[in-house]
């Protein structure tokens, strides 16, 4: 692609509500109608175009996410829509790109920035700590962040070392900070929006292994209900879903979990079992409410999540759900985790990951002969 | 918010490839890209530490480094904030001695440095600090009191970034820069011709975000002037172990932007060159960066010993070298100051150390409940469950007090 910037009204900025109702419109149409098979990677890129429609002040940058469009094509025609303004690459420093979105966003824009992998984002880790999550305190509300800090994550894709870390207790464990990570399609889309539109900073944990997971979703509908929503002031922030009723026991996953909790829960079912999946779905604020009550219910509950156990989001998630719930707990609350270990290589990852097989033995565990 | 369209304007392209218009920069001077970027061989000075205006031919200057003196009202303004500086500078240092203030990094010595670096900028400019700038934030215009709040201890910061254009006072060094370099970018998207002026110092620039800013500044052609104090110290770390450059300001060649050097202790130099980096700025000649070579007269802050790695006689070399002795004779010898006008501006900086000494001896109430207030913009469930155990626990222990006095 040329250097120069291109001339079309959109790459001028100039995106009146009329283009930008025009442009979701002409989108919408040339969706098909009705619920279509459609990845996870189609719905981030889908809301990330939307957003930046509704928005002018909206602004993607990062590594390969311009000419390229991601090196996981989330950001696949961005550039090409919206001009190099406004979907851009930049020279490649994670602190770099963490630090001039802060600089952006004090000045009235909302960037949507991409940190390439999970491990890479760890040179950002200083302006992420102490000033993204920080900002808003320290001025007492009066500079907000608006930003989004889109970090893919997790393993399962055979990825060599630096590629497949489970870094959400960093940023979980940092007070100022919200962290989203979607489980299916239509989360993808809908949570997107809504981290995007938060006045406060997000780190979006995008599972990388789900990114071509396809479910049945009806892109418009989900656009037409985001509208609604967003008009309403009404979002699905701090909200945990249950992924999949039952009563004898709850699985408690999030992001990358969610599919492998779903699958043990299917096959429990075949021996009889009734398990309930709550899939967390916003690790901050978190959803002690739906997690909660699911437990009370069942009795009984494991915690599943791909990351180290030890100083982890499911022993946060373990230790408040004991809290809340220890008088209707019939044995101790189990969890499935990566091992303590540093990310395994290829061949070795599948003995690391939470299986189904791990999650049922864990399940098996739960004292049901009392 | 609209981004404007003037942005698209050839000399605003973003993506366009920075040597162009450097070159048409360099062009305006005729001179090379190379000599454009390089620092003068010699810092400019013009000043000299007995206040006598250097001949033309001994400032430093040469083709393409020229820098007019400048204006009377300007210098005379500068002086005016040289002296409240300085006081504001003494006068919190003794308010910590007496327990006023947690800490207070002095930026004594550097007042040219700070006045120069809020005098150079326009109302839409921005400027982001570091923790021992409180000076050029306060010169900038933000009320003294609030300045100085961070260092009072009953919140981070005291004072609105946005109203005053001025980022938080920053304590991890050269983070930032690149928050400078943010907002330049917001605001060349939009078509403002917004200046931002990044300040850090000489220890700072061995920090990995210092090339980051420098960089994507450079790259995405923004106006952000990197402003560095040397001031020769990074706590007890002098500067030979920091860099082998040539100098700080030669590292701007790496970045494909211009460099320079100035007598950081000498306010007509500092505003000259910073004055004319401010202009070619907001033209759209891309970042630049300026050395101020200035000396840290006391301590790190009060909890740190300098004896200990340094001689008092280098510090007595630099006390000769005061920028604000130097400025006042200088205006003396104008005409531009004599004792009416030195006596109105003693009684403005007294009354600035006055209101110091008032506004941070106030035993100030603070809130407890706000502790869960502004951490996002609205608070979560966990949040309130925690400010309700707070309340919660205060209202026992006045309950209990209570209790005790009525006995």
């Amino acid at each position: 692609m040329s250097p120069t910037i291109t001339t079309s009204s959109e790459a001028n900025g100039n995106v009146s509500a009329a283009t930008a109702r025009a442009a979701a419109s002409a989108a919408a149409s040339a969706e098909a109608t009705g619920p279509q098979p459609v990845t996870m990677a189609k719905a981030l890129n889908t809301a990330l175009a939307d957003a930046m429609h509704a928005d002018s002040s909206v602004l993607v940058f990062g590594e390969d996410v311009g000419t390229l469009g991601g090196v996981f094509r989330i950001t696949d025609g961005l550039t090409a829509t919206f001009g190099e303004q406004r979907c851009f690459d930049t020279p490649l420093a994670e602190s770099g790109i963490v630090g001039m979105a802060v600089g952006m966003a004090i000045n009235g824009m909302r960037p949507v920035i991409e940190m390439q992998f999970d491990a890479f984002a760890y040179p950002a880790f200083e302006q992420i700590i102490s000033h993204v999550a920080k900002m808003h305190n320290r001025t007492k509300g009066a500079v907000k962040l608006p930003m989004v800090i889109r970090v893919p994550y997790g393993g399962g894709i055979g990825g060599v070392e630096h590629h497949c870390d489970s870094s959400e207790a960093y940023y979980a464990h940092t007070a100022g900070l919200k962290v989203f990570t979607p489980a299916t399609v239509a989360d993808g889309y809908r949570m997107l929006r809504e981290a995007i539109d938060s006045d406060d900073p997000v780190v979006f944990m995008e599972p990388k292994k789900l990114y071509w997971s396809k479910d049945l979703v009806d892109l418009a509908e989900l656009r037409t209900a985001h509208s609604a929503a967003a008009q309403a002031g009404t979002s699905s922030e701090g909200r945990a879903a249950v992924a999949r009723p039952g009563t004898d026991a709850t699985l408690i996953a999030y992001g990358p979990s969610v599919p492998t909790a779903l699958a043990a829960a299917e096959a429990a079912a075949l021996e009889g079992r009734s398990l309930e999946v709550i899939d967390v779905r916003t690790i901050v604020p978190f959803d002690d409410e739906t997690v909660a009550a699911s437990v009370r219910k069942t009795g009984r509950a494991v915690v599943i999540a791909e990351a180290h156990g030890f100083a982890s989001v499911s022993s946060e998630i373990v230790a408040r759900v004991q809290e809340r719930c220890f008088h209707h707990l019939a044995a101790p609350i189990r969890r499935v985790t990566g091992f303590d270990i540093p990310y395994p290589a290829p061949k070795l990852e599948k003995y690391y990951l939470p299986g189904v097989d791990r999650i049922l033995d864990a399940v098996d565990d739960l004292q049901w002969e009392n | 918010m609209t981004i404007s369209a003037n942005h698209t304007a050839p000399q605003q392209a973003s993506m366009a490839p920075t040597g162009n218009a450097l070159s048409e920069t360099a062009k305006k001077f005729g001179i090379s890209a190379e000599d454009y970027m390089l620092p003068a061989r010699h810092q400019i000075e013009m000043v000299d530490p007995d206040g006598r205006l250097k001949p033309e031919g001994e400032q430093g200057t040469e083709p393409g480094h020229e820098y007019p003196l400048p204006g009377d009202a300007e210098l005379l303004a500068a002086y005016e904030q040289l002296v409240v500086g300085r006081r504001v500078n003494d006068q919190n240092s003794a308010l910590v001695r007496q327990g006023r203030m947690a800490v207070y990094p002095s930026s004594h010595g550097q007042e040219a440095c700070q006045v120069a670096a809020a005098l150079c900028l326009s109302d839409g400019d921005w400027m982001f600090p570091t923790y021992r700038d409180a000076v050029a934030v306060m010169t900038r215009g933000v009320d003294p009191v609030q300045v100085m709040t961070i260092f009072r201890g009953d919140w981070h910061g005291g004072f609105d970034p946005l109203k005053h254009k001025v980022g938080i006072q920053c304590t991890p060094l050269t983070t930032q820069l690149l928050h400078a370099v943010g907002v330049a970018h917001a605001a060349k998207l939009r078509g403002e011709d917004t200046v931002v002026l990044a300040m850090c110092g000489d220890g700072a620039t061995s920090e990995g975000d210092f090339h980051e800013a420098l960089n994507f500044a450079a790259v995405f052609h923004l106006p952000v002037i990197f402003f560095v104090q040397n001031n020769k110290y990074a706590i007890s770390v002098p500067l030979a172990h920091q860099s082998v450059a040539p100098s700080l300001a030669h590292k701007a060649v790496g970045y494909g932007m211009a460099g320079e050097r100035v007598d950081g202790n000498d306010v007509v130099a500092l505003l000259a060159v910073l004055d004319r980096a401010v202009k070619l700025a907001r033209e759209g000649s891309g970042p630049l960066l300026i050395e101020a070579n200035t000396y840290r007269m006391q301590a790190h802050t009060n909890a740190d010993d300098d004896t200990r790695y340094r001689e008092n006689s280098e510090v007595a070399e630099w006390r000769a070298k005061d920028p604000v002795n130097r400025m006042r004779a200088y205006l003396t010898d104008r005409g531009l100051l004599d004792d009416a006008v030195e006596t109105r501006i003693v009684e403005h900086a007294e009354a600035v150390a006055t209101q110091l000494r008032e506004g941070l001896s106030e035993d100030v109430p603070v809130d407890p409940q706000e502790l869960f207030r502004h951490v996002f913009s609205a608070p979560t469930p966990q949040l309130k469950e925690q400010s309700a155990l707070l309340a919660d626990e205060l209202a026992r222990d006045a309950a209990s007090a209570s209790q005790e006095a009525g006995k």
